[in-house]
Parts: C-alpha cells; structure tokens; sequence
C-alpha cells in the first residue's frame, strides 16, 4: 500500500515527507508502547500512535519504519517533524481513533507487522 | 574495512526529550560505514534500548561503539543504582520503571530482553550502588 492511499484512507494530514507519498508499505503496528514496537516490528511499516513525544520518531526510526500516523488528532511539536523529516520518515495526522483508523487500513488489506525472530 | 572505528558518547540522564540522541547518530554513522540494514538495525534497537534505560535508571551514562572487520561492539556504562537480580531484571514484562517513564511510552520491561533478542551477546556487569555495564556484540557476518 502507498502511504498516498493511507493518507487518502484516514483522511489524515501530511505534516512531512510529502516525497515518500508513493513509496510502499506492507506491515502496520499500532501502539503507545514504544518497547512493543521495538520487540514486534519488521521494517517498511507504518506505525499508527497516540503517544507523542521525539521518541515516537527516533522508535520509528530504529526500526526502519517510513511512515507515522498520529492518530484521535494527537499534534507532534515542530521539533518531532523535524527530526522525522531528517531520518525519512513521512508524518501524518488523523482525527481518527486508533481503533479506527487501524481498522480502515486492515480492511484495505495492510497486514499486522510480523513478529522479529 | 581494516581498522576498527570508534565512537563515544555522553549519554544525558537529565533530559528525557534526548533519550535516543546517541543512538540515531550511530545508526547514521554505520549507515555511512556501509554496514547491512539487518547489522544496522540489530546494533540501533539494541543500543536504543539500552540508552534509554540509562537514561530512566540511571541518570545517564556513556556509550562507545567499536566496529571491526567482524562486530559491532556497544558498550554501555553507567554509574546508577545497579541491577539487585539481573535474572529478573531479564524476565519480560518485568520492570522498576515508574508510571510517568509509562507515559512516555517506555517501563514495559521490555528493554533488557529486547537487548538480549538483538545481539549476539550481552554481558551484564552491575554492582548495586555503583553502576552497571553491559556489553554487547553483534556480529557483521550475520545475513
């Protein structure tokens, strides 16, 4: 799936990496629990959070994750987009709830992101 | 490759925002060294992980990074609390970390496991009420 298609998807707004719009992603993980996210996720996916802080981004960036969704309207500050714009990594905000928005992007057939081995 | 490179690291324990600082740097810099994006990985999560805990239990620390033709070697010392049963401290899920460190997204007892999960060895080193370092090694040959 095109991170386009996910922002078309979740209604959300681009707030950076507007050149990665076209790029592939084949996993998604949804959570607030950034140790979670460092145990379970594979690369390329995108990540779908209501946690904000730099280290959602710097998380993201570990795992070679190319796309975050700030979900329920959550603001990451300036800084945050910044430093996701310096790692690569396209951000993107949607009023959404997490439920939700993770169920528009599973029925659009993004799978979970498989476990690490 | 045939002299090792090093990098150091003061890692800040006041500051929570920075927590991670010292690891994106050196993911950049094996980046540049031209390493494979699994090596990359395995050696940033770890490192991360491990940061940040330096950064909740223990006021900060330092962190070297070594790379030779074989490994990656990371080297994270600290001069905290120490960890009283390492054997606990490894168990998933288990952690000390207080909720205001959960809010932040972190305290899932996670790290050390994860740590352990991404390399090819750990050492801890931990003396309670002197400080901990853990070493850890991952290998470059590793596909």
């Amino acid at each position: 799936m095109k991170i386009e298609e996910i922002r078309e998807l979740l209604g959300a707004q681009l707030l950076c990496g507007e050149e990665y719009l076209d790029h592939d992603v084949f996993s998604a993980c949804c959570s607030d629990m950034m140790s979670d996210v460092l145990a379970y996720v594979k690369d390329q996916g995108v990540l779908l959070t209501g946690l904000v802080n730099p280290q959602v981004i710097r998380t993201a960036g570990m795992m070679d994750m190319v796309c975050i969704v700030f979900v329920r309207g959550k603001e990451p500050t300036p800084e945050m987009v910044e430093l996701a714009d310096d790692c690569g990594i396209a951000v993107m905000k949607s009023s959404l709830r997490a439920y939700e928005a993770c169920g528009h992007l599973y029925t659009a057939g993004l799978v979970p992101a498989p476990e690490e081995e | 490759m045939s002299e090792n490179v090093t990098f150091h690291f003061d890692v800040d324990g006041e500051n929570f925002s920075s927590a991670g600082e010292a690891s994106v740097m050196v993911k950049k810099k094996l980046r540049q060294l031209g390493l494979s994006p699994e090596v990359i990985r395995r050696v940033s999560v770890a490192m991360y992980e491990g940061e940040i805990n330096m950064v909740i239990h223990a006021n900060g620390g330092s962190a070297d990074v070594t790379v030779t033709d074989d490994d990656v070697i990371i080297v994270l010392a600290d001069r905290g609390p120490g960890i009283p049963d390492v054997g606990l401290a490894m168990q998933e899920g288990f952690s000390t970390a207080r909720d205001n460190i959960r809010a932040l997204g972190f305290g899932a007892g996670m790290g050390l496991p994860n740590m352990k999960k991404y390399t090819d060895s750990m050492e801890i080193d931990t003396k309670v009420g002197v400080g901990t370092t853990i070493t850890m090694k991952v290998s470059c040959k590793d596909a």
